[in-house]
């Protein structure tokens, strides 16, 4: 049986809909001309380089197949590194290289592969195989992250991400999404990855859900969902709430994955991120929103990122 | 200003002028708001187009008669330095344009209103002498005897046997007799001049009447054909597409015999071209007839004041923003997903010219093989313009095999598949196989479900009499159409699909 929520009852969860996304949150606070800096991996990285900002080292780029010949000289001081298209989405034509077996390359899994095979895929990179539209695009190359274990037996496949959503500076909600056999090793809520909604102020799992369902545990590994903490939380969020200033986009998701050694990385940045956020979090994004604007109006608000990320802590997490 | 306020202060401003000037033509005018009862109403327009250079031109169109079931009454027109006169003697009525020294390229426009019911016909004396036929060469001559024979054989009268001769002269595709008379790829008019001719040497009094079949709104219509016989008292009419005895009731018929269609003195470069509007507003007519006649400003700048086939063409641009509001009520208010955004229009407009069952058969066949083959190029991983390229090539293959196999197996509407634009086609069939790959075969069946869904209620909106009359006798509510998107435009509600996607989070557990 189909159940409807009455729009008013929607009203008072606080829930944000599409319609108001577009209209209010992103039309209002994201200027077209900045969509460059987050839909271009190669920029974003330069604006987090300039800012500071963790994120995996940019190795190179490679914009011409001429270059080609010079990349295995280029290659041979880096030992773990991932080539990825530069306007890539979805997670495609992302190779990633985790070690070296004599002239081969590994991958993840221990498979070696040669140069040839390597040189091929950075030619599709090149044509625009895996870009929006099928335009030529830039392979670029970085630095590996060696995940950190703590989410280790939460994924079915691929190590999850983080996704905090920063309004204005301030990051007012968070949450993990976890692959399944279900959702065929992809991330996404609605072909039934797992969505864990993270507290802003610790890092703790709020609550865990599949196909809007709620679970406590992972449907293949079995693993306590609710035990998930992500270390690092207070960093995370200084982090994620300094995009803010380095980009100028008022409403926007950070990605950040967590390395073993150097803590939390930015992976990507996302000029119109979804609204799955709420449901996993169990809550609505509006009153966080609201209190963000109420702050701002008074004047009062913290400037700097470290202080808007504190302020959120104690003010938003609750709401 | 705030952009808020420009907006409500726009809106308004469109709402005032869209109902205003409904309400004026309603209030004052008298136009009707319904398209009132159906009543069966034509305007057949012949064009008639040639090249002048200064010297003086008479031009002559030969004009339609009234049938037993169709009353026709003139429009004729004169344009800007043109004479116009009727001229009218026993059998045949023309229409003819002087001018002493025209220039350039003119265009003449003749036009009927045509309506259902009886019409005036005059008793047609009977034919002359019978004209010497053309003797049939010698090589011919059995086949057309087998014709006569078969025919003579199989009927009792001059009727039964001019029928006989028709049916078999036009149905008969692949009969050896009619293929030597006529050769391999007899056309309409020669199969109807082999008839004509066949009846002669058997000494009945036969014509070719050429003319016009009223069925649809038509830009460009085509001359049908039927044949005309004295059966010893009275003429008959045989027609060859039903291979029935009398006149078709849609028939208009517009020249007979060896009357000639057109001719231009004096100029050349001459053609003719027919349209026919179907109208079925007949309450509204004279509503406009009046205010014509009055000299109102509104109605001589409005769309009646153009020519038919451009009124045709506008009848239907109108219709689109109906598609188009349907599609942003269907997304923004609903929350359906569709493929590509107007494509449902698109594709409803398709619809509109094949029955909506045919066209939705035709697009689910197309869209389907299409996939499968599209989901064989992905393994040789081409680039994105050679593989629309290659897909576009496929579709229209598909188009080429759907037709023929379906007009061999005697499916004619699988013709129309061509009616489909074929690079929107391509397009949406990438479109979806990358949905496919990358989301999951669930996510393709919910989007084109979602196009197909509004394409079909686009398509029951545009083909809505009541809105199809609205939209054309009241252009201006397009105004309003518009101020209602842009109202949508800021429309931060839920959608209704969010109302079940955030169900859960409404309990409050
Ligand atoms: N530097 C890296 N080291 C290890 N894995 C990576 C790296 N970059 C990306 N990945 C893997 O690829 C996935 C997608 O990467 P991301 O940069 O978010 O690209 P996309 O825009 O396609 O989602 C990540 O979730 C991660 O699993
Ligand atoms: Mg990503």
């Amino acid at each position: 049986m189909i159940r409807f929520a009455s729009p008013f009852a929607l009203r008072r969860a606080g829930i944000v809909g599409m319609n108001r996304r577009n209209v209010e949150l992103i039309a209002q606070n994201n200027p077209r001309h900045l969509y460059p800096l987050v839909d271009n991996k190669l920029i974003t990285k330069r604006v987090l380089a300039e800012h500071g900002l963790d994120a995996p080292t940019l190795i190179g780029a490679v914009r011409l197949t001429g270059q080609l010949r010079d990349l295995p000289a280029f290659l041979e001081p880096h030992k773990r590194f991932v080539i990825k298209p530069a306007q890539g989405s979805g997670g495609k034509g992302i190779l990633v290289v985790a070690g070296r077996d004599g002239e081969a390359y590994l991958r993840p899994s221990g498979v070696a592969f040669g140069f040839d095979e390597l040189a091929r895929h950075v030619n599709n990179i090149l044509s625009g195989l895996f870009s929006l539209g099928g335009k030529n695009d830039v392979a670029m190359i970085e630095e590996m992250i060696d995940f950190d274990p703590v989410f280790e037996g939460y994924s079915f496949e691929g190590v999850p991400d983080i996704r905090v959503i920063v309004y204005k500076g301030f990051p007012v909600m968070a949450m993990t999404r976890l692959s399944t056999a279900a959702s065929d090793g992809k991330a996404n809520l609605h072909q039934g990855a797992v969505g864990v909604g993270l507290d802003i102020a610790t890092g703790r799992a709020l609550r865990a859900v599949q196909f809007d369902k709620p679970v406590t545990t992972h449907p293949d590994t079995g693993a306590d969902l609710t035990r998930i903490t992500v270390p690092g939380w207070d960093r995370l969020t200084q982090l994620s709430a300094r995009c803010f200033a380095a980009t100028g986009l008022g409403y926007m998701g950070v990605d950040v994955v967590l390395d073993r050694q150097k803590g939390p990385q930015i992976l990507e940045l996302n000029a119109r991120p979804g609204l799955a956020v709420q449901i996993a979090n169990g809550r609505g994004m509006r009153p966080r929103i609201d209190a963000v604007e109420a702050l701002l109006t008074t004047g009062s608000a913290p400037s700097s990122p470290d202080d808007r990320a504190a302020w959120a802590k104690e003010h938003i997490a609750p709401l | 200003m705030s952009a808020k306020l420009q907006l409500r202060l726009m809106v308004a401003v469109l709402l005032l002028i869209g109902f205003g000037l409904t309400a004026y033509k309603v209030v004052v005018l008298k136009f009707p708001l319904t398209p009132g009862e159906q009543e069966q109403v034509w305007t057949v327009q012949a064009q008639l187009r040639f090249t002048a250079d200064g010297q003086p031109v008479r031009a002559q169109v030969n004009l339609p008669g009234m049938t037993q079931s169709l009353y026709v009454v003139d429009q004729g027109s004169a344009p800007r330095g043109f004479g116009f006169y009727v001229e009218q003697s026993d059998g045949f009525r023309r229409g003819v344009w002087e001018a002493r020294a025209p220039q350039g390229d003119v265009r003449l426009y003749y036009q009927a209103r045509v309506y259902a019911s009886g019409g005036v016909v005059a008793k047609r004396p009977a034919p002359d002498a019978l004209p010497d036929p053309a003797p049939f060469a010698e090589a011919d001559v059995e086949a057309a005897n087998d014709i006569l024979e078969d025919a003579f054989r199989y009927s009792a009268d001059n009727t039964g046997f001019a029928l006989r001769l028709t049916n078999r002269v036009f149905n008969d595709i692949t009969d050896p007799a009619v293929t030597t008379l006529a050769g391999d790829k007899a056309k309409t008019a020669d199969r109807a001049a082999l008839v004509v001719r066949l009846l002669q040497s058997a000494e009945i009094n036969a014509a070719v009447v050429r003319g016009i079949r009223l069925d649809k709104s038509e830009r460009k219509q085509s001359l049908a054909t039927v044949i005309e016989i004295w059966d010893g008292t009275r003429w008959q009419v045989i027609d060859p597409v039903a291979g029935s005895v009398g006149m078709p009731d849609n028939f208009l018929p517009w020249q007979t015999g060896d009357e000639f269609l057109f001719q231009v003195d004096g100029a050349k470069d001459s053609s003719l071209t027919f349209s026919v509007i179907r109208d079925q507003i007949s309450s509204r007519s004279l509503a406009i007839e009046q205010g014509q006649s009055k000299g109102v400003a509104l109605i001589n700048f409005s769309l009646f004041s153009l020519p038919v086939d451009v009124q045709n063409t506008f009848s239907m641009l109108l219709l689109i923003p109906i598609g188009a509001l349907v599609v942003v009520v269907l997304r923004n208010l609903v929350g359906l997903k569709t493929s590509g955004t107007f494509m449902p229009v698109l594709i409803a407009l398709v619809f509109v010219q094949t029955e909506l069952l045919t066209g939705l058969i035709l697009f689910v066949t197309v869209v389907g093989v299409g996939l499968v083959i599209r989901g064989y190029l992905t393994s040789l991983n081409l680039l994105l313009v050679p593989r629309i390229a290659a897909v576009l090539i496929v579709v229209i293959t598909l188009y080429l095999m759907l037709s023929v196999i379906g007009y061999r197996m005697g499916v004619e509407a699988a013709l129309s598949v061509t009616f489909f634009p074929m690079i929107i086609i391509a397009w949406t069939i990438e479109r979806m196989s990358v949905l496919a790959e990358e989301e999951a075969m669930w996510d393709v069946l919910v989007q084109g479900g979602g196009s197909l869904l509004t394409a079909i209620l686009a398509y029951l909106a545009m083909t809505n009499r009541e809105i199809a009359y609205l939209t054309f006798a009241y252009p201006e509510l397009l105004l309003v159409v518009l101020a209602v998107i842009l109202v949508i435009g800021q429309y931060t509600g839920f959608r209704l699909s969010e109302l079940r996607r955030f169900e859960p989070l409404s309990r409050g557990e």
